[in-house]
């Protein structure tokens, strides 16, 4: 079990120290604070979560790219120094597909050269290897016929294609784990399926292990069977899809079900059951559990009081909730 | 079925189409709306020959995909143009008047604000920092009613209370607002001149999911409260089925299907309009996921058939010779596709 670990992450703080004078400093922003999962050898994982829940820290902590403030990332039995910047061995086992294909591909290089840059930078093979891996992972990626993409430049391929594209130069590299930032959402919604299907394929076909982020709980479905549901830095829910869908259990998971509608013409007679309010401030988050201030089941006396620890109430679905203690 | 019979019988049906489930009067008219840009690649076809009607209080959805032509249609219908504009024609009534022949001064004075508003998408950030957010909001009640700073301030109070900001929130400036609070008094100000109509450009696209289902729920206090249609131009087809009353699916700068929620969401007729419900991910129900195939024509040069044949599974022979006519549903939809032609 134990060498089936990929990335294993424990009590995860990433805070980013707002503006210092001297002496004085204005705090932090607390953009993860106390995360801790880990994820096995091909499994996929999706995190969802609203903009400003931590979700995309989370993902910029694993790939080296933000501070570890506190706690730990193992990844592949090697612990990550937690300073800023990630080590070499890091980018190569670990593939990343941005959020807008067009602003992460540039404007000035043939599809070649951005497949054939990430393997000269770490020294993949011969000329001939890089070559051949070129072809493979356009064709994996379905931009066929390769010879007529070779030579394109991104500004030639539909948002479509362009994102196949970020996530070819994400593969070209044969890592072990891939992170998506919301690789579907400024695409169209007859090219998300696609695309989610095709990054499922990958995924099996190389038992990649995938951290799929998004705030569209609606896609989750069709890409990974393990969510996370994050609100203001922290995980608040975790379990099985399925689970999450038909047993929720957090109070801000079952308003955020609430506030996603299926295409159905009986939507425009019916009010949405959803708490008013904001996400808090990451600089100064509200003491207990965080989401009481909006929560309609709140308790008083304990729930602003105290943080509320993971409980389990079905197996392998855990959840930050007084409302399920044992 | 024979060509002749079809090309007679098509405008007529169009014409009556166009009639159909108006309630308590037209609001919106627009017949035959081109509006076409020029491009250093030639002429783009942004918005060509799309022609539907709007009853009064009733809320249209505009959906489809990116460079469809959704933005390009609603800034055709308020006039809203960029400068390499080659050709804006068609007829728009809205409320009774003909605006396509006011000068652009009168069209300001008579129609914008005054009787149509739009929400155009991201807003929220157009707020002008130094201003006080209700001076903002009441602005356009100074301009164009000319009333009193004292007594439009009064009004903005009033809308602010209808779209859910807290009074003393009159007083603040748009740094102050959470994005949520900024949309709403950009919602706010689209209201307070009291129009009939409001255009919503992805009105909550840039917007927290709870946030989005607050905006969706305070639209809705609207249209039951007060004298108001929209038109919700949106690519998120699930959000959309929150306030439409009928839906508008276009394609390549074309209307495609134009009917009521009730068979747009459930049994939409056009291959394209199918595609596009059965790619829409839902939360509660397992379906299976389509796609459809391909990418969307150039609109400069678009095809001379059906702009939709290249992609579409049910193609024949005559989609790719002719442009297909609008025929006339079971319930009234209207749909531009051979395949319901009658003969």
């Amino acid at each position: 079990m134990e060498n089936d670990l990929l990335l294993s992450v424990k009590g995860l703080h990433t805070w980013y120290e707002l503006r210092k004078w001297g002496f004085f400093h204005a705090g932090y922003v607390r953009a993860v604070d106390g995360v801790t999962f880990d994820l096995r050898k091909g499994e996929a994982l999706t995190v969802v979560g609203e903009s400003g829940s931590g979700k995309t820290t989370l993902l910029k902590t694993i790939l080296g790219l933000a501070p570890v403030t506190k706690g730990e990332i193992v990844f592949s039995g090697q612990k990550l120094d937690g300073k800023k910047g990630s080590p070499g061995w890091l980018r190569s086992q670990v593939g990343f597909v941005q959020q807008d294909p067009y602003g992460a591909l540039p404007p000035f290089m043939t599809v070649r050269k951005i497949l054939l840059e990430p393997m000269l930078i770490n020294k993949f093979g011969t000329a001939a290897e890089r070559e051949q891996r070129i072809r493979e992972v356009l064709e994996e990626v379905r931009l066929v016929p390769v010879n007529d993409f070779l030579g394109k430049f991104p500004h030639m391929l539909s948002g479509g294609q362009q994102q196949r594209l970020v996530i070819a130069r994400a593969l070209v590299l044969q890592p072990s784990l891939i992170v998506a930032d919301e690789p579907v959402s400024m695409l169209d919604a007859s090219v998300r399926v696609e695309i989610l299907e095709l990054m499922r394929r990958i995924q099996k076909a190389h038992s990649l292990g995938v951290i799929y982020i998004t705030h569209d709980l609606s896609t989750v479905r069709y890409f990974s069977e393990r969510v996370f549901i994050m609100y203001a830095a922290r995980v608040v829910e975790r379990a099985d899809v399925n689970e999450i869908i038909h047993n929720t259990l957090h109070p801000y998971t079952k308003a955020l079900l609430n506030a996603i509608p299926d295409p159905d013409p009986e939507n425009a007679g019916r009010y949405r059951d959803v708490p008013a309010g904001e996400p808090p401030s990451l600089v100064r988050p509200p003491s207990g559990c965080r989401f009481h201030p909006r929560c309609p089941a709140r308790i008083e006396g304990l729930c602003e009081a105290e943080v509320p620890p993971p409980f389990e109430p079905v197996k392998d679905h855990f959840v930050e909730c007084w409302l399920y203690r044992a | 079925m024979s060509d002749h019979n079809t090309s007679e019988r098509a405008p007529a049906a169009q014409a009556e189409a166009l009639e159909r489930s108006l309630g308590d009067g037209t609001l919106l008219r627009v017949k035959d709306l081109c509006l076409h840009f020029r491009t250093t690649r030639g002429v783009l076809q942004a918005v060509d020959g799309v022609s539907f009607s709007m009853g009064r209080r009733r809320s249209i959805a505009i959906i489809g995909e990116s460079g469809c032509g959704k933005t390009s249609l609603a800034r055709a219908v308020l006039r809203l143009l960029p400068r390499n504009v080659y050709k804006y024609t068609g007829e728009v009534y809205l409320d009774g008047t003909d605006v396509m022949k006011l000068s652009d001064e009168g069209f300001r004075q008579k129609v914008r604000w005054v009787k149509a508003s739009m929400v155009s998408q991201a807003a929220m950030n157009a707020l002008n920092p130094v201003l006080k957010v209700g001076y903002q909001v009441a602005e356009p009640l100074m301009v164009h009613h000319r009333m009193a700073k004292q007594e439009a301030l009064g009004r903005a109070r009033e809308v602010f209370r209808i779209v859910g900001v807290p009074e003393d929130f009159l007083h603040r400036y748009a740094f102050e607002l959470s994005g949520g609070m900024r949309q709403r008094a950009i919602l706010a100000m689209a209201l307070i001149t009291n129009p009939q109509l409001i255009v919503l450009d992805e009105p909550t696209s840039a917007l927290d999911m709870l946030t989005q289902a607050n905006i969706f729920n305070a639209l809705k206090d609207i249209k039951n409260q007060l004298e108001v249609g929209f038109i919700l131009i949106t690519h998120d087809i699930s959000t959309s089925s929150d306030l439409a009353d009928e839906v508008i699916v276009m394609y390549a700068g074309q209307l495609v299907e134009h009917s009521l929620s009730t068979t747009a969401y459930r049994a939409p007729l056009h291959p394209y309009a199918r595609g596009l419900m059965s790619s829409v991910p839902t939360l509660r129900e397992d379906k299976k996921l389509e796609f459809i195939p391909g990418q969307p024509p150039s609109l400069i040069n678009p095809p001379t058939g059906c702009r939709f044949a290249a992609r579409c599974p049910q193609r024949f022979e005559r989609c790719d010779q002719e442009p297909p006519t609008f025929t006339v549903g079971e319930h009234g939809e209207l749909v531009k596709c051979w395949l319901y032609a009658k003969g």
